[in-house]
């Protein structure tokens, strides 16, 4: 396999950029209450209908840790290879804004819970690995509805006070491709671990993209410009584009670039100033009186990376071991926890390689047409390995199995039954072959005679003949060898 | 029986639980001692029918197995009582119904006491004088002129004048010790984390501590049992076992070692405060008790390191009260800022201002180092002070306050002399220990004066036991002449 060389430069007459990027990511951490309180997490609910009076910060109320997403975040941290702290401190954020009702947020600033940890990317270009600077919980705001009334702006907090981990990247990412990439495989891993459902239309996985620039062979970093909460992959690919291709033409023409904090327009697809550095929030941050260090027994850590499920890049090394996959097909099936199962359960029961053919064919393509994904398939593991082993033993041909796997998805039936009763099976037997093939022959006496005075051409007109007669049924190997004795003789 | 209201909390249980007097009957005789004390402002909202509703039912179906059978109790109203007014004291709350109850009053009525109504306090408990009050200033029952002090002022005037048979306050920096020495009475500041801070309008967190104001030192141990206890509902919460206070509690003091801090002599300090502190030293001596000189040599930072602490937490506190959700909302305003500065501006006192400013000042960037993180250092240097000399002795003694009550105005203009009156009691505040304040003496004004007992964490026992003693033998008894009805 040939691999293809890095490419993402951004080219100016005075010379090549290169694209510095980091992310800081929030993902929603999964749990059934919020961070310091009990209310409920779940999304959709009617607006402030999962507040407790902590939530909307009465008076004398008190933030109590929900040991749960403390757990999550230690099994995050230990999913990114990430040191985990024994000691971390809550701190208070201090901003005024009418959907944070505290007005602070309670967050970790010096001493988070988890520290340097890494992912690795499968680029194009080779596997590259991507340094996690640190992971924090903190609590989420609530959401302000401008577009309710013309006249004001109403404010839900059903949001406010869920658990979030912000994950912080190194400033290792070079290109759009790479972010994609860095998302999907964080959220494969959160996912594996089921400590955030990685929803990104439900807002549970949203980023603030840190760009900068810089000619190719520096060594310091360019000023760099932070782009705020882009819930999507795309909009932070489109927003990584603008701002660098931004930069680049400042430096072009001279000019210096302003630290500051910019917005990503999605109509527009550009980046527009929201605040300069000058103008930052001052936080205030300082430790949470209202809630003690929180201090992590080594035993609980210990703990909970004995119950670990297995992680991507491991089930990826053993897909290809065990089952002897390529390192394409064992991402594929690696990439959510659900394909994998349903892979494992498939390929136990049948062959291996063909499995994972068909799955990632017709199975993937059906689903995807349908808008389904591998948890809700109308096809069974079960079936679907039966399907394999129909095709694997030649009881039915390719083309048949085309047709049984349509058949499947509509019905949900078994594979056996659908063959067996629409009598969809190969015919493979020799004798009963040969005497389909006797006729057809006597029947076209005159293609015979064309046949052996040199027009080969008509083999295929006889192959298409048995085809048609066994109602598509011959097994075409057996077919091929039969036609071409009888037709020497 | 027209008397009732004059005795101890322990004597009304007394006669509560020996059917001497009705809890009815006793409470009417509250009620009309608080009709008749409207001019020492004491209480902002009362519960009359409430109480007197509690009070039958009581009669009706007493249960004299509790604690507080049958007493009706006001409260400072920094507590949140669930469906009566809880102001703090400020106008940003002045119309704010809680739908919950603090755990510490609830623990009073599961004791079988209940509410009586809600006491006067500074605003948001920032005050020395109770002058800081929405609801304007309180009035120390020893004379019409004087400020009871704060910022428990309406607790202790109310205890003093015998509006209420109990009380409990809250204590950051001094506000129960304080108001109970300017009024002859007795207040304790718990352990940090003895009782809990879930419901009770905040200050500052990690200073915050309620605590009991009584009468007499049986009175305090009846009440810290009641009030006391782990709550999971508050993470600086101490888990451990409730103890029996009023049962265990001993006057036998002799051998027990008290230290005299050598740095609590500060300048200018009165004669008589001087000579209060030598008759305290005095009593315990003569009760067997050793005395013992020790140095607690980062006392003088206390103060300052106080008033940066305190603020910065303060500043962070009170961002919840903008006019969003609950309370006094400004109707001027053309945006949601203005809205918020409106609102902060009408709704809060100036000493609330200013501590929100000292505060968010030593909180901000280029200023945290010097000021709030060098507070926080310092204060464990107080704290390890305390440490250290308790490895020596078993309780501390120094003067509650270093003069007694000041005059209604006096210090209003003058933060920092205000600021001064807390000299005492902070660092004890900064420590998370347990303090007693005891009437101990008059000045020669006629004006009450106090000691107080520090502790080891934890060792409310001890120094209540030592204050029971002191109590015994120190002669001190108030005689107001109520001269406001």
């Amino acid at each position: 396999m040939s691999k293809e060389k890095f490419d993402y430069f951004i080219n100016g007459e005075k010379g090549k950029y290169e694209v510095v990027i980091g992310l800081e990511v929030h993902a929603q951490v999964l749990s059934n209450s919020k961070l310091f309180s009990g209310s409920s997490t779940k999304f959709g609910a009617d607006p402030n209908k999962q507040v407790s009076l902590i939530d909307s910060a009465f008076p004398g109320m008190l933030p109590v840790i929900n040991e749960e997403c403390v757990k999550q975040a230690v099994r995050t941290g230990l999913g990114l290879n990430a040191k985990i702290n024994n000691y971390s401190v809550f701190d208070r954020k201090n901003y005024f804004y009418a959907d944070l009702p505290q007005g602070y947020q309670i967050s970790q600033y010096k001493n988070p819970i988890v520290g340097e940890g890494k992912v690795l990317l499968d680029m194009p270009y080779g596997s590259k690995e991507i340094g996690i600077e640190r992971l924090h919980l903190e609590q989420d705001a609530g959401k302000s509805i401008h577009d309710m009334d013309p006249s004001s702006t109403y404010v839900d907090l059903n949001r406010s006070g869920i658990a979030l981990m912000e994950i912080v990247s190194k400033p290792h990412l070079r290109s759009p491709d790479e972010v994609n990439a860095y998302i999907k495989k964080l959220r494969t891993i959160m996912r594996y671990l089921g400590t955030c459902d990685g929803n990104m239309q439900e807002g549970s996985l949203r980023a603030d993209v840190n760009v900068s620039v810089r000619k190719v062979g520096d060594k310091n970093f360019g000023t760099r410009c932070e782009i705020k909460n882009v819930n999507s992959i795309k909009f932070m690919q489109m927003a990584i584009e603008y701002e660098a291709n931004r930069q680049v033409e400042l430096l072009e023409d001279g000019k210096e670039i302003d630290q500051e904090t910019r917005l990503f327009d999605t109509k527009k697809n550009e980046t527009r100033s929201m605040r300069s550095k000058e103008d930052a929030h001052d936080y205030r941050y300082f430790p949470d009186p209202d809630l003690l260090p929180l201090k992590l027994e080594q035993k609980l850590i210990d703990d909970l990376k004995k119950s670990l499920p297995e992680l991507p890049d491991n089930k990826k090394e053993r897909f290809i071991q065990e089952y002897g996959l390529n390192s394409y097909e064992a991402n594929v099936l690696v990439s959510e926890k659900e394909i994998s199962d349903y892979y494992e359960e498939v390929a136990k029961l049948s062959d291996k390689k063909l499995a994972a053919t068909w799955m990632m064919g017709d199975l993937f393509a059906m689903l995807n047409d349908k808008g389904l994904n591998i948890s809700n398939s109308p096809i069974s593991a079960k079936n679907f390995a039966e399907l394999v082993q129909s095709i694997k033993s030649g009881e039915i041909s390719g083309r048949i199995a085309k047709e049984v796997f349509e058949i499947m998805v509509e019905s949900g039936d078994n594979p056996k039954k659908i063959i067996e009763s629409k009598g969809m099976k190969q015919q493979s037997n020799p004798k009963e072959l040969e005497k389909m093939i006797n006729e057809i022959l006597s029947k076209n006496k005159d293609k015979v005679d064309q046949y052996k005075a040199g027009k080969e051409k008509l083999f295929g007109f006889f192959v298409g003949q048995v085809m048609k007669l066994s109602g598509g049924k011959a097994n075409p190997q057996l077919t091929n060898e039969i036609l071409k004795k009888l037709l020497k003789g | 029986m027209s008397n009732i209201t004059n005795q101890s909390l322990s004597e009304i249980l007394e006669s509560i639980k020996s059917k001497k007097i009705s809890s009815l009957e006793l409470t009417q005789a509250y009620i009309k001692n608080i009709e008749n004390a409207k001019k020492l402002n004491a209480f902002v909202t009362t519960t009359f029918d409430q109480a007197l509703e509690n009070a039958k039912k009581f009669d009706n179906k007493p249960n004299n197995e509790q604690l507080l059978s049958g007493i009706p109790l006001a409260v400072k109203d920094l507590f949140c009582t669930e469906n009566v007014k809880t102001t703090a004291g400020s106008n940003i709350l002045n119309n704010f119904i809680p739908s919950y109850e603090s755990t510490v009053t609830k623990n009073l009525w599961n004791n079988g006491a209940f509410l009586l109504g809600k006491l006067n306090c500074d605003e948001f408990a920032m005050g020395s004088s109770n002058e800081t009050s929405f609801f304007g200033n309180v009035i120390n029952p020893i004379g019409d002129h004087l400020v009871p002090g704060g910022s428990s002022g309406g607790s202790s005037s109310a205890l003093a004048a015998d509006l209420t048979p109990a009380t409990i306050g809250t204590d950051t920096g001094g506000s129960i010790r304080q108001p109970a020495s300017f009024t002859g009475t007795v207040g304790l500041k718990p352990t940090y984390g003895l009782c809990s801070r879930w419901g009770i309008v905040a200050f500052a967190s990690s200073l915050d501590q309620a605590g009991p104001m009584t009468k007499t030192v049986n009175d305090c141990s009846i009440m810290l049992e009641a009030m006391s206890g782990f709550d999971d509902k508050d993470s600086t919460s101490i888990n451990k076992k409730k103890e029996s206070y009023s049962k265990n509690l001993k006057d036998n003091i002799k051998g027990l070692k008290i230290g005299i801090p050598k740095e609590y002599r500060v300048d200018n300090m009165p004669k008589e405060i001087d000579e209060l502190w030598e008759k305290g030293k005095k009593i315990l001596k003569d009760l067997g008790a050793q005395l013992i000189d020790i140095s607690l040599p980062h006392t003088k930072y206390a103060l300052p390191t106080y008033y940066i602490v305190a603020p910065a937490e303060a500043s962070s506190n009170l961002a919840r009260y903008d006019g969003v959700r609950y309370g006094y909302r400004s109707q001027k305003g053309k945006d949601l800022i203005e809205m918020y500065e409106n609102t902060r501006s009408e709704g809060f006192g100036d000493e609330v201002k200013r501590r929100i400013l000292i505060g968010t000042y030593v909180l901000s960037s280029g200023y945290y180092d010097a000021y709030y993180l060098k507070a926080q250092k310092v204060r464990q240097l107080i704290k390890k002070d305390f440490d250290d000399s308790f490895t020596k002795v078993d309780a501390i003694l120094t003067p509650s306050t270093p003069s007694s009550a000041f005059k209604i105005g006096e210090k209003t203009n003058d933060p920092v002399s205000m600021y001064l009156n807390d000299i005492f009691t902070v660092p004890v505040n900064l420590a998370g220990l347990p303090a007693l304040s005891l009437p101990a003496g008059l000045d020669k004004q006629g004006y009450p004066l106090g000691l107080q007992l520090i502790g080891k964490a934890l060792d409310e026992q001890k120094i209540l036991n030592i204050g029971y003693a002191f109590e015994k033998n120190c002669g001190y008894k108030n005689e107001i002449k109520k001269w406001w009805s």
